[in-house]
């Protein structure tokens, strides 16, 4: 066995701007972006499910795009914008998606919501206008245990004929 | 609908009240508990299955900065730690001292000012294993001069655990001496893992001014494992207190304790501060509660279509420890409900475990107690009856239903089943599939060379345990609770004993109080998982918040009601015997305009009281159940086979159940899917499995298959509503119907769409390169 050599790892800034404030720390390089997000920034609402990338319940958008927050070093999102569940509700109340959700029960437990809920939102920002079973292949990188996705499904749906109501 | 729109009792599907904070981030799960001067501790774990622990030696981890202790088997044993009780009266290693005895187990604890520095040191901690032969499966456990797994305990000479019956063997015998037929199925109800979402953890802060330990739990039984807490470690009970906070889903997982949570309790005793334990997900699938792991044979004897008698022996592999979560009167569970929906005169069940080097659990995953194996043999044995004797499986079932008017049924192996209408559900699922059709399309699509298979289970579970008398938890009986506070201005807080991980509690329970005492829904605050402010209760498991809490929710309110009456009467000057109650109003008999709502009499229970009354408007009730619940359904699948693949999908997939009264129809069909999804997913993948070297195959979720959007079914649901007739509001329990009774009917129909060329069985979880050594075996690939 070797002896006991870490040294004091070497700290990098990482700046970022979180659901629109701007946001800094120093933080190791290994630091997983989920843990800066919960541990550093104390936003608990990105949780975490398998630490190997499969079941989405980390899921943060990065620049609009969703990412996998487990599996992504924070200084990987230098400059980022990064968008959480924190950050979906505005001053006037749930954003169409959160309310979706509560309207078709699309949760239960309600760990698995967060990164469902911004996938599903990158998503239609993409496919305004989806097919059943487009929406299932855009949310089959997170994995809910208690709803059996039918009504999340519906949720999606919803929230997709409410935002074209709107525009 | 008994209450108004605006009161949302029963029957109404109203928006869960929990949602808001899940939705917008603000749940509080234990890992987002965080306290002053908190560690974090990180578990070394055994990489072999078997091993004498020769040496530990942790002093370069200790001098790692940042490490601040770490604690090994020894250590404990020095508190009289090193050891826990289980839930099924056995021991259980909380650290290794002697041996390691299945791939994954606790060997030593890191305890460290962050997580991170703790995972570093696990990897200095140099342990000095001398292997052992691994025993991977119970049959070779019970080998004649098989190696000893517990030879840490006195009395232990073989790898045998316990031997079970029930039933009249006598009787059985007979029965089949007089059959004609006998059916037989060998099959393996394999090892699977709840895996919810969120794996388990713990913060543990135990107060070194007040000695108070306050552990943040994921605990489905906050109350059960107070005590189990006080037990193990001499803390006086006063002086424990459980907070099981908002849980990401448990599915049986969260029932045992582990010993994470023992150890990190341990640690913060000892240390004076907060220690955190969050397990990753390979700790989760690999130490945490298994499940099923049961090796069947069955055996049905029948006379012309009439089923006259049912054998089934099981052999149970239940890992290094035999730590189920069962009754202790029944060692292998609930699994001797085994006769299921079917009017069966004469039943015998003999169950053996063993010990094996794999984790211990033996969790009832998102069922009650091992009624899934039962529900699964039996709705495969008589589908493999109805191939052999070439007798359509519904009508079969049909003939064997118990029926309506045989209810209370006393079964062969002596439940009394409380109410049922199997008959009904069976025929709204056919109708809703559109059976005959379909099977007609089958025999059209068998010419064109296509395979479609109809699978069918029409299963009964049997939940909501217990009476106390029959049905306890290591020796704490089954009885749940309900404390209703009616505020001045009318408003409630309603504590349950129970703890919802995700069934929407905050809601349900609020709709039985608003139908029992016209309170609105909204005005009733519902809490749950804080030992030190509910009262006792067994926990959520097993389907039995809504039958036995839920009973007393109901009871309490009526209670309530009583005292109301009095009230009223008070205020409205006339004899209690004169008031009425319906709909949150108290009204004089025959002057329906003397009134006084719930509210008003709230107010007088704290201001204005009759001579000698009782000020307050609160009261508890403790609930202990006459009997289980029988809920029942009808699940009907249809499935197509892909000759050149062997994949199968499922086409059509229809749910009928009967729970009873349904209090939020949308919180039970939200169940149901979920359930029906865990049922997918066993029937088709997920499996927990062993390489002969006892290696844990399926430690991540990419090795253990869970079913995400994409391969999910869509489902269709039915129901029918058969009161329990024993139930204050005639509900039976849902949350786990679905896991129970679809497995059978997905498997049903891929071995449906093979019977005709002599298919009789494919083992779960059925793969496609399971189906496709069947397609080939018997010519049927392309």
């Amino acid at each position: 066995m070797t002896e006991a050599t870490v040294a004091t790892p070497p700290v990098q800034t990482v700046s970022v701007t979180v659901n629109g404030e701007p946001k800094s720390a120093d933080v190791e390089p290994r630091l997983l972006l989920v843990h800066f997000l919960r541990e550093t920034l104390r936003l608990t609402g990105t949780h975490i499910g398998c630490d190997t990338t499969s079941c989405g319940a980390c899921t943060v958008l990065v620049d609009g795009t969703p990412m996998k927050s487990c599996t992504m070093f924070a200084v990987q999102a230098k400059g980022a914008e990064l968008t959480t569940v924190e950050g979906l509700a505005g001053p006037d109340g749930l954003h169409v998606m959160q309310q979706a959700f509560h309207e078709e029960h699309g949760l239960q437990c309600g760990f698995c919501t967060p990164g469902m809920m911004l996938t599903a939102i990158a998503f239609l920002a993409e496919n305004p206008n989806p097919s059943e079973d487009e929406i299932r292949f855009a949310l089959s990188g997170n994995i809910c245990r208690c709803t059996g996705y039918q009504n999340i499904v519906k949720a999606v749906q919803s929230a997709a004929s409410s935002q074209a109501e709107g525009s | 609908m008994a209450t108004a729109p605006e009161v949302r009792g029963l029957g109404h599907s109203v928006m869960r009240k929990e949602d808001e904070r899940f939705l917008r981030g603000k749940g509080t799960y234990f890992d987002d508990v965080v306290l002053p001067d908190m560690l974090h501790m990180e578990l070394l774990r055994s990489p072999l299955p078997h091993a004498r622990v020769v040496s530990i030696d942790a002093s370069a981890a200790e001098a790692l900065p940042g490490v601040v202790a770490v604690i090994t088997g020894e250590a404990l044993a020095a508190h009289n730690l090193a050891w826990m009780p289980t839930l099924s009266g056995d021991t259980q290693a909380v650290l290794a001292t002697d041996k390691v005895r299945f791939q994954g187990q606790e060997v030593a604890a890191v305890i460290a000012e962050s997580a991170y520095v703790a995972k570093d040191a696990l990897e200095l901690i140099d342990v000095e294993y001398e292997p052992l032969q691994a025993i991977t499966g119970p049959q070779q456990a019970l080998d004649d001069g098989a190696e000893l797994i517990r030879d840490d305990k006195d009395d232990q000479t073989s790898n045998h655990i316990y031997h079970w019956e029930a039933g009249d063997e006598a009787a059985t015998e007979q029965a089949f001496a007089d059959a004609d037929r006998i059916v037989s199925l060998e099959t393996h109800y394999p090892r699977c893992h709840p895996a919810p979402l969120e794996c388990c953890g713990c913060v543990a802060d135990v107060n070194p001014a007040t000695g108070k330990a306050t552990i943040y739990m994921t605990s489905q039984a906050p109350h059960a494992h107070r005590t189990l807490f006080a037990l193990v470690s001499g803390l006086p009970e006063q002086k424990i207190r459980i907070i099981s906070p908002d849980i990401g889903g448990g599915f049986g997982n969260k029932v045992p304790i582990y010993p994470g949570y023992v150890v990190a309790t341990a640690a913060s005793l000892l240390i004076g501060r907060p220690v955190k334990w969050v397990e990753d997900r390979t700790g989760n699938l690999i130490s945490t509660g298994f499940a099923r792991d049961y090796h069947m044979h069955g055996e049905l004897a029948l006379k012309g279509d009439k089923m006259v008698g049912l054998r089934a022996k099981l052999l149970s592999d239940n890992g290094a420890f035999y730590a189920d979560a069962q009754p202790s009167k029944l060692r292998a569970g609930l699994f001797h409900v085994v006769t299921g929906s079917y009017d069966i005169p004469a039943a015998h069940v003999v169950a053996d475990g063993a010990y094996t080097n794999k984790a211990p659990g033996g969790v009832a995953y998102r069922c009650s107690f091992r009624v899934t194996e039962a529900s699964y043999l039996i709705e495969r044995l008589v589908d493999t009856a109805a191939h052999e004797l070439e007798i359509d499986p519904a009508e079969l079932r049909r003939t064997n239903f118990i029926k309506p008017d045989q209810f209370p049924y006393t079964s062969a192996t002596g439940f009394v089943y409380d109410s049922g209408d199997y008959e009904k559900a069976l025929d709204v699922a056919l109708d809703m599939l559109g059976y005959a059709d379909l099977r007609e399309e089958q025999k059209q699509a068998r010419a064109e060379g296509r395979l479609l298979g109809i699978g069918i289970a029409s299963f009964t579970e049997v939940v909501g345990a217990g009476k106390g008398k029959d049905y306890d938890i290591a020796g704490l009986r089954m009885f749940d609770s309900a404390e209703l506070r009616v505020h001045p201005t009318g408003k409630a807080v309603l504590k349950l004993g129970v703890k919802s991980q995700g069934q929407g509690h905050e809601t349900t329970f609020a709709q039985i109080v608003a139908e029992e005492l016209g309170i609105p829904y909204e005005d009733v605050e519902v809490q749950e998982g804080d030992t030190d402010h509910t009262p006792y209760g067994l926990g959520t498991y097993a389907s039995r918040s809504t039958p036995v809490a839920g009973a007393a929710t109901a009871i309490i309110s009526r209670k309530l009601r009583d005292k109301g009456k009095d009230l009223a009467a008070h205020l409205l000057e006339v004899a209690p015997e004169d008031i009425e109650f319906a709909k949150g109003q108290f009204s004089v008999k025959g002057a329906p305009e003397r009134v006084k709502t719930i509210q008003e009499v709230a107010f007088a229970a704290y201001s204005d009281l009759p001579d000698g009354m009782e000020p307050g408007f609160e009261g508890v009730h403790y609930y202990d159940p006459p009997n289980m619940t029988f809920p029942f359904g009808s699940y009907a699948v249809m499935v197509e086979i892909d000759r050149g693949t062997g994949e199968w999908k499922p086409l059509r997939v229809v749910a009928v159940d009967d729970c009873g009264v349904r209090i939020n129809p949308m919180i039970v069909e939200g169940q149901i899917m979920g359930g029906l999804t865990e049922g997918y997913a066993i029937a088709a993948m997920q499996l927990i499995t062993f390489d002969e070297d006892g290696n844990a195959i399926g430690a991540n979720l990419m090795d253990y298959l869970i079913p995400t959007a994409q391969e999910t079914p869509a489902f269709e649901l039915g129901e029918t509503v058969t009161p329990s007739p024993h139930h204050p509001i005639g509900a039976k329990g849902v949350g786990e119907s679905a896991t129970v009774g679809s497995p059978a009917a997905y498997v049903n129909a891929v071995v449906d769409a093979l019977a005709h060329a002599g298919i009789r069985n494919i083992e779960m979880p059925v793969t496609s390169g399971k189906v496709w050594d069947a397609l080939v075996e018997v010519g049927l690939a392309e």
